[in-house]
């Protein structure tokens, strides 16, 4: 099966290894996905072909050699049960196989309890853009009318708490703040006692960024998880990973660990806007059965959506 | 996580045994694995279907080596063909002959410009340097105050400027400011760290043409995550048609990511990785080796490495000689021991040869229980060793009480541990003898021993 994945992608002989590679870069997915359509127009007969076409592609959207390869073979299954002939209706049964990898991930945040605010923790690896998150995250909720208190739990990153309050003045939201350097299970405890005093409906917790690996960073989330859940039950209600799309397979990896040191409960896919696909949260689904929240498409407070798996499926083929 | 490709190979290769060459045929299997495991990697799927053609042209029609293995021997060439790839440029970086040098930053957002141009200033400074940091990145909330935080930490200076608008003609008059200050401080070195953006950002790509245009940098490093995916290709290919980069920093490179991104950009950027990231301290910046990271991305790590420096440092010829003296029968002198012990010391620490397992996968815990072994008893073993007399290491049978306390002085160790060693060495003997025995070589003669060793 993988042996021949690419056979069909590039027959003819180009000067040097680097100008083909350069050339095969230039291509633009559109021209993939043109490249398929052609080879329907000539043989509306599937072939291998088609088939490791498709295989480049998801491979290509960073959904991994596991998930495309179990995926496919489900395909080729139906395909053959079905008698499919037809590249569109092999096409469109292909994207409800992803579709309903991706729907089945449901784990839900918990319930909070009336007259409490509801407390989301957002974490990830250094760079993904929680901060910006988070600011976008307000805005959604102040649009909806409700009260808002940001936590600036990063007291590690240089700048990150000033980065923060940015966001607060952008949103209209307040931020609950320490000193650069301190304690960030206090800063949180500090803010989850303003919030249920003041009543506000929710709590966001920006958490410095740490590499999955570091067992004693990933044991301070623990630490932080504790602290909420003493002032508020069951908080944090959620805990928000957020994803940079450009992550290629150690995504899968990250979501592993933060699942299990954080209690993840949903993803945040950012960098939409970009050419990267995201397809790694397809694994991650498959695998762990966390779903994607919200997708980050831009750098402005509004750029923040609610995931739309189908939208995103199609979108690995565009 | 992983399973050990090495491992993935030799399984791959059991059909090989007793064959004379690598055909086209017998290694796809092994071919099969490796191209899974570079794209578990994130090597993008096109440059990895180029290096499997490449690979498969090399190994097809080679004789299978005696050296080697077959899956040893693949590999071998897996990892010439990827070093081949990402070269053996030093981090080096290159300086103006007009001072100041200017160094400019670009990558996507979030890839670690900031901290990477403060690690760039102390790694510098440390090496005599007088850099000046500027920071451009009007647009992202809290930038500017992050690069000043970074500075003042590690005592570079840093030009600071004001902000007023956040636009294109800010970014361009900060810069310009910015190296007048260089030239006015005596700065040798101009970093200029600039605002993440996406390589199809017209506007900010046209943006950072411009930087190029004012500051005529002779370093425009691309700094970019090893924990990219597929489109790797795609941001660097764009960014290098647009800026021509002259080198490529990897950063997050502490975390488990195998980076197959390193081989994407370097394909299609053809410019060297010149350092890697690997903490979130100011120091943690390090001079790249494509060696180090073939085998990481390989998930197996430097086993390589491991053979051929055996190979290197062990005596092959003295070994041999001291083989079958042994297994003749009485041979086996102390200083046969000795000669060994210092063989294992030639091959470095043990710490470091352990270091060169992956430290993924079945090897992980070797790694921790490397750091308990104590290298300094093979030192006192040599000791005791040494402060015996001619006759007493080919005669051990003479070393009696008073010599054994004569020893023990001399060596600064005590009657106990010679006692220890020399009970170790009768057991050594013994063993050596029953081997050159032939009823011992006979249950011997269906096992393989450890190659190298």
């Amino acid at each position: 099966m993988i042996q021949t994945l690419f056979g069909s992608l590039e027959e003819q002989q180009k000067p040097s290894f680097l100008d083909r590679m350069k050339e095969a870069v230039s291509r633009t997915r559109e021209n993939l996905a043109e490249r398929i359509e052609d080879a329907v127009s000539f043989n509306k007969e599937i072939d291998r072909n088609t088939l490791d076409d498709l295989e480049a592609t998801l491979i290509g959207a960073d959904l991994g050699t596991t998930t495309t390869h179990e995926v496919l073979e489900k395909l080729r299954e139906k395909a053959d049960r079905k008698q499919i002939k037809d590249v569109d209706e092999l096409k469109r049964l292909l994207k409800e196989e992803l579709l309903a990898i991706l729907t089945a991930a449901n784990s839900q945040p918990v319930q909070k309890v009336d007259g409490t605010p509801e407390v989301i923790l957002v974490v990830g690896v250094n760079g993904t853009g929680k901060t910006t998150t988070i600011g976008k995250l307000a805005q959604v909720f102040r649009s909806q009318g409700k009260n808002v208190l940001m936590c600036a739990a990063d007291t590690f990153r240089a700048a990150a708490i000033e980065q923060l309050e940015i966001w607060g003045q952008r949103t209209g939201t307040e931020v609950i703040k320490t000193k650069a350097g301190g304690d960030p299970a206090a800063v949180l405890f500090d803010a989850l006692q303003a919030a249920t005093a003041r009543k506000t409906d929710y709590v966001v917790v920006d958490t410095a960024g740490r590499l999955h690996t570091k067992t004693n960073l990933m044991a301070e989330l623990e630490k932080m998880r504790r602290t909420a859940q003493r002032i508020v039950p069951g908080a944090p209600h959620e805990t928000l990973l957020v994803m940079d799309a450009t992550t290629g397979q150690n995504g899968l990896q990250q979501a592993r660990l933060f699942t299990e040191a954080a209690g993840v409960t949903g993803i945040v896919l950012t960098k939409l806007d970009g050419t990267a696909k995201g397809g790694v949260v397809v694994a991650i689904s498959r695998e762990l059965g966390v779903p994607v929240r919200y997708v980050g498409v831009g750098e402005k407070a509004g750029d923040l959506l609610p995931f739309d798996p189908k939208e995103f499926v199609d979108s690995l083929f565009a | 996580m992983f399973e050990n490709l090495q491992e993935k190979l030799q399984r791959a290769f059991k059909t090989l045994r007793g064959q004379a060459t690598l055909t086209e045929e017998n290694i796809q299997e092994a071919l099969r694995e490796i191209r899974l495991a570079l794209l578990e990697a994130d090597v993008n799927f096109k440059v990895v279907k180029q290096l499997i053609d490449q690979i498969q042209a090399k190994a097809v029609g080679q004789e299978v080596l005696t050296a080697l293995s077959p899956g040893e021997q693949v590999i071998k060439i897996v990892r010439d063909e990827m070093v081949a790839v990402l070269g053996k440029d030093t981090a080096k970086l290159k300086f103006a002959s007009q001072p100041p040098t200017v160094v400019l930053m670009a990558g996507l957002q979030g890839s670690g410009k900031t901290t990477t141009s403060g690690k760039l200033a102390s790694w510098l400074k440390n090496g005599g340097h007088r850099p000046l940091l500027v920071s451009v990145d009007v647009y992202r909330p809290a930038a500017r105050q992050q690069l000043k935080v970074v500075a003042d930490a590690i005592k570079a200076n840093i030009y600071e400027g004001e902000v007023t608008e956040a636009n294109t003609a800010t970014v361009e008059r900060l810069v310009k400011e910015a190296r007048r200050e260089a030239v006015n401080s005596g700065s040798d070195v101009l970093i200029v760290d600039t605002a993440g953006r996406l390589h199809i950002d017209d506007q900010l790509m046209e943006e950072m043409q411009s930087l190029k245009r004012l500051l005529n940098p002779s370093e425009i490093l691309f700094v970019a995550d090893a924990m990219t995916g597929q489109d790797a290709v795609r941001s660097a290919d764009e960014f290098h048609k647009k800026l021509t980069l002259t080198g490529v920093v990897l950063t997050k490179m502490d975390g488990d990511a195998r980076g197959g991104a390193a081989l994407s950009i370097r394909q299609v950027t053809g410019q060297p990785i010149k350092f890697i990231g690997v903490g979130e301290k100011y120091d943690a910046i390090e001079p790249f080796h494509p060696d180090r990271i073939v085998s990481r991305i390989l998930g197996m790590g430097d086993i390589l490495s491991l053979i051929e420096k055996a190979e290197q440092k062990i005596d092959r010829k003295k070994a041999e000689e001291m083989a079958s003296r042994a297994l003749a029968g009485d041979g086996f002198s102390l200083e046969d021991f000795r000669d060994q012990l210092r063989q294992v010391k030639k091959m470095g620490s043990i710490q470091s040869l352990m270091g060169m397992l992956p430290s993924i996968g079945p090897f992980s815990g070797l790694q921790k229980a490397a750091d308990k072994v104590d290298e300094k008893q093979i030192n006192r073993v040599e000791a005791i060793i040494n402060s015996m007399t001619a006759h007493e290491r080919n005669h051990h049978e003479v070393i009696n009480g008073s010599r054994r306390k004569r020893i023990a002085r001399g060596s600064g160790t005590t009657v106990q541990e010679v006692n220890n060693l020399l009970r170790q060495y009768a057991q050594m003997r013994k063993m050596f003898k029953d081997m050159g025995k032939p009823s011992f070589a006979r249950r011997l003669a269906g096992m393989k021993m450890p190659r190298g060793f």
